[in-house]
């Protein structure tokens, strides 16, 4: 016998998809903001002639590509107050899971930019008495920039998507919304068929204007 | 006496353990156009870019209008060990400009904006004043038509002369050519030829690595054959290109095929 679908009763739990979709909006807002700031700044360790800032660096770059972030989430929820005594909520845990892993991942798009552009742009600055800051700030970075945005583009899904382990610590993002209206519904087909929707609306929405960015930037 | 600008001595320089040069000794004269011919690996750009320190000397030292570069901070047996600040170094390349094979314009920037960047970022210029010296320079590489294009509208030879206009544009008392022409098509390389040429006549002091050794023959007052990581001969370039003491610089400047003096 087929399977009958019946939405009805999941669309009516539209207030609960609404804040699921606010909760994960929130914390991709925030862990890509701290990310970017967080990544910029292992970036320049990474980069750094000091042996005592770039291998600390290397570390944990190394260490987030070698970990599945579920075990991110989970650290900072449980371990991080045994071995700490921090205590904090589902949004300040998964909010520095996702940032600390974002930032690496970042991390890794700025170095790369940076590395792709040819040496003779650092003597050029170099040639004329520029110092490596002002080599950086003037001549690499106006056109790593560029080159930034197509792999920055691609690692802000990735973190869009990676949201959603933010339910296993019971935070109220989509997933965990879903959760929840399917425990009350029985209906974990047509919720599960709903959550990926509302996913492919946001991203789809937002690489068209990551798109149109991308465009307007590579065209100056 | 000669006053000397720039004192090269006892330079050494090895990447790991492959030693390049090998103990080089010379003295330059405010004026003179130094001519640096070899053969390919003989270590002629690594020898230019010791001298405005874009590789750091394993050994020896340079002196520029009598001051030492870097700082000795001590010794083990008789190797010194040298602390360049970062800041040293930046005030050299003020002073020592570099010309590259590739010039290694910044793709960027309007060529306005390329010559003027050194003048406002480095030496604290303002906008106006970097404009009229950068217009200047422009126009004495014959490039005033061109202000507003980027680096990739224009021509190899094009290019390159904005790279020239850009480093004489900090003033250098020193100006440094790594095969300036290496990367241009055959018909290009004449046009900054007879830039460089121009500058000599300017009196300025020059060091010049080129294969053109029919160029280097008429522009230069003297002529270095680097060979094995030093310098194998010297001479007025009648000496070196006329009457070479060594079988090697002979055998060098003949093989050279496309010479004609
Ligand atoms: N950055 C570097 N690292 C390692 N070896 C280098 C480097 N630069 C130059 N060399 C080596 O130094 C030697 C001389 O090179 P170079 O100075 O470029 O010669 P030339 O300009 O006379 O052709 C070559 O054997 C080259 O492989
Ligand atoms: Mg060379």
């Amino acid at each position: 016998m087929a399977y009958e679908w019946d939405f009805g009763v999941v669309l009516a739990q539209w207030p609960l998809f609404l804040k699921g979709l606010g909760g994960t909006l929130l914390i991709a807002a925030i862990s890509i903001g701290l990310g970017v700031i967080l990544g910029a700044i292992i970036a320049t360790g990474r980069m750094s002639r000091l042996a005592w800032l770039r291998i600390p660096a290397g570390i944990y770059v190394d260490f987030y590509r070698n970990t599945p972030g579920i075990v991110h989430f989970f650290w900072f929820y449980y371990a991080l107050p045994i071995v700490a005594d921090i205590r904090m909520g589902p949004l300040e845990a998964a909010v520095l899971a996702l940032t600390t892993q974002s930032a690496s991942f970042y991390c890794e798009v700025f170095r790369g930019a940076i590395l792709s552009l040819p040496k003779g742009q650092w003597e050029g600055g170099a040639a004329i008495g520029m110092t490596r800051f002002q080599t950086l700030r003037r001549v690499i970075l106006p056109q790593a920039a560029l080159r930034m945005v197509g792999p920055f583009i691609e690692r802000t899904f990735e973190l869009i998507k990676t949201t959603s382990l933010a339910s296993t610590l019971a935070y109220g993002e989509l997933l965990y919304s879903a959760t929840q209206i399917s425990a009350q519904t029985y209906r974990p087909m047509e919720v599960y068929t709903v959550v990926a929707l509302i996913y492919f609306c946001l991203l789809f929405t937002f690489s068209l204007l990551a798109r149109r960015v991308e465009r307007r930037l590579t065209h100056v | 006496m000669k006053n000397h600008i720039l004192k090269v001595e006892g330079l050494t320089k090895s990447f790991g353990t492959n030693q390049v040069l090998k103990g080089i000794d010379l003295d330059i004269a405010p004026g003179e156009r130094i001519a640096i011919i070899g053969g390919s690996g003989s270590g002629k750009s690594t020898f230019l870019r010791c001298l405005n320190f874009m590789e750091t000397l394993t050994t020896g030292a340079i002196y520029l209008d009598g001051t030492r570069i870097g700082r000795v901070v001590g010794k083990d047996g008789d190797k010194e060990s040298v602390v360049y600040s970062p800041r040293t170094l930046c005030d050299v390349r003020k002073r020592v400009g570099m010309v590259f094979q590739q010039f290694n314009l910044f793709p960027h920037m309007s060529v306005l904006q390329n010559v003027m960047e050194g003048l406002v970022t480095v030496l604290g210029k303002s906008k106006g004043e970097a404009r009229q010296i950068a217009e200047a320079e422009l126009t004495k590489v014959a490039l005033h038509e061109k202000l507003d294009a980027f680096p990739s509208q224009l021509s190899g030879g094009q290019q390159q002369r904005v790279a020239i206009a850009r480093a004489i544009a900090m003033s250098p008392e020193i100006l440094l050519f790594d095969e300036p022409t290496s990367s241009l098509d055959p018909e290009l390389v004449g046009e900054v030829l007879r830039t460089i040429n121009t500058l000599g006549e300017e009196g300025r002091t020059m060091l010049l690595v080129t294969h053109e050794l029919g160029f280097a023959y008429r522009f230069a007052t003297r002529v270095l054959f680097l060979y094995d990581g030093k310098i194998h001969e010297q001479g007025t370039a009648e000496e070196i290109f006329k009457n070479p003491q060594s079988e090697r610089t002979r055998a060098f400047i003949a093989r050279s095929s496309e010479f004609s003096l």
